[in-house]
């Protein structure tokens, strides 16, 4: 089945609140290696203007991917997700995720294309805070490759 | 650590290279912090069962590290105010393990505003495994 282009244009219902805390945070950074102290103590956080510890930037894809989550198993969308690579990714950050934060994340899909046999579906994620804060722009770019099916 | 001074920034400037070691347990500890289960990027078996080499880097993973040595530039992790790649080729991690290189350029310096730009190259093996990688930070 091939990914449904009348998708182009939708926007999902906001996906959470995801709930931010300190443990969360401090085993995202220690998973990709980040040990500056803006994420585990929040006095150094404070320090460097925050209000408490701060979320490494790309764990924005966490929520981002969270919400997207309702597009990509829609079966009306035509996504095998056994055939997903992902192509690209990109942030635009507004405010770092900060413990205590409550998340949401409102999906758009901005396009889908074909190229060489696959398909390349692009959405946009809006992630804010349940108190209107905007937090982060994620926009990624799946590839969903074509078969012999 | 406190943000690198804008004034101490030039166009030119390189960012490591820093060597950054991957196992697999650096990939059970991502797909927990992360959400991603994907068995393709633990179990073996099922990673050789859809047609790749061996268990495979979450590509969010490789672009994390490297962000990493980028905040890690900058002083505070909190100044990166957009990150942007391509995936362009897997990141194999065989029993053994792996690593990556990151290293950066400073492509573009903003006084008015404090955006600086920079381009990273991640490779593993010798090989480029982001595309297109920039990010930018805003320093004072």
């Amino acid at each position: 089945m091939a990914v449904n282009p009348d998708f182009v244009g939708r926007t999902y219902p906001p996906s959470g609140p995801y709930a931010v805390d300190a443990a969360l945070i401090a085993a995202f950074a220690a998973a990709v290696g980040s040990t500056d102290p803006v994420h585990t103590d929040p006095e150094a956080a404070r320090a460097a203007g925050h209000a408490d510890v701060i979320a490494p930037p790309t764990m924005a894809v966490r929520f981002s991917q969270a919400a997207e989550r309702a597009y990509v198993v829609d079966p009306e969308a035509g996504i095998d997700y056994s055939r997903v690579v992902h192509g690209e990714q990109r942030f635009v950050h507004h405010r770092p995720i900060t413990a205590g934060d409550e998340v949401l994340g409102t999906t758009t899909v901005d396009a889908v294309r074909s190229a060489g046999g696959h398909a390349m579906v692009t959405t946009r994620t809006e992630l804010s805070t349940t108190t209107g804060d905007a937090l982060a722009t994620s926009t990624s770019t799946i590839v969903v490759r074509g078969g012999e099916d | 650590m406190a943000a690198r001074p804008l004034s101490e920034v030039s166009v030119g400037d390189v960012v490591g290279p820093v060597t950054v070691p991957v196992s697999r347990e650096t990939l059970v500890a991502y797909a927990n912090a992360s959400g991603d289960q994907n068995p393709i990027h633990q179990d073996e078996a099922f990673a050789r069962s859809v047609g790749l080499p061996d268990v495979i880097a979450h590509g969010m993973w490789t672009m994390g590290a490297s962000a990493t040595v980028v905040t890690d530039w900058a002083g505070d992790a909190g100044r990166v105010v957009e990150f942007g790649t391509r995936f362009t080729k897997p990141v194999v991690v065989p029993v053994g393990g792996n690593e990556l290189v990151v290293q950066g350029v400073v492509k573009a310096v903003d006084v008015e505003t404090g955006r600086v730009t920079v381009d990273v190259t991640t490779t593993c093996e010798g090989e480029k495994v982001l595309g297109r990688c920039i990010a930018v930070v805003r320093l004072d």
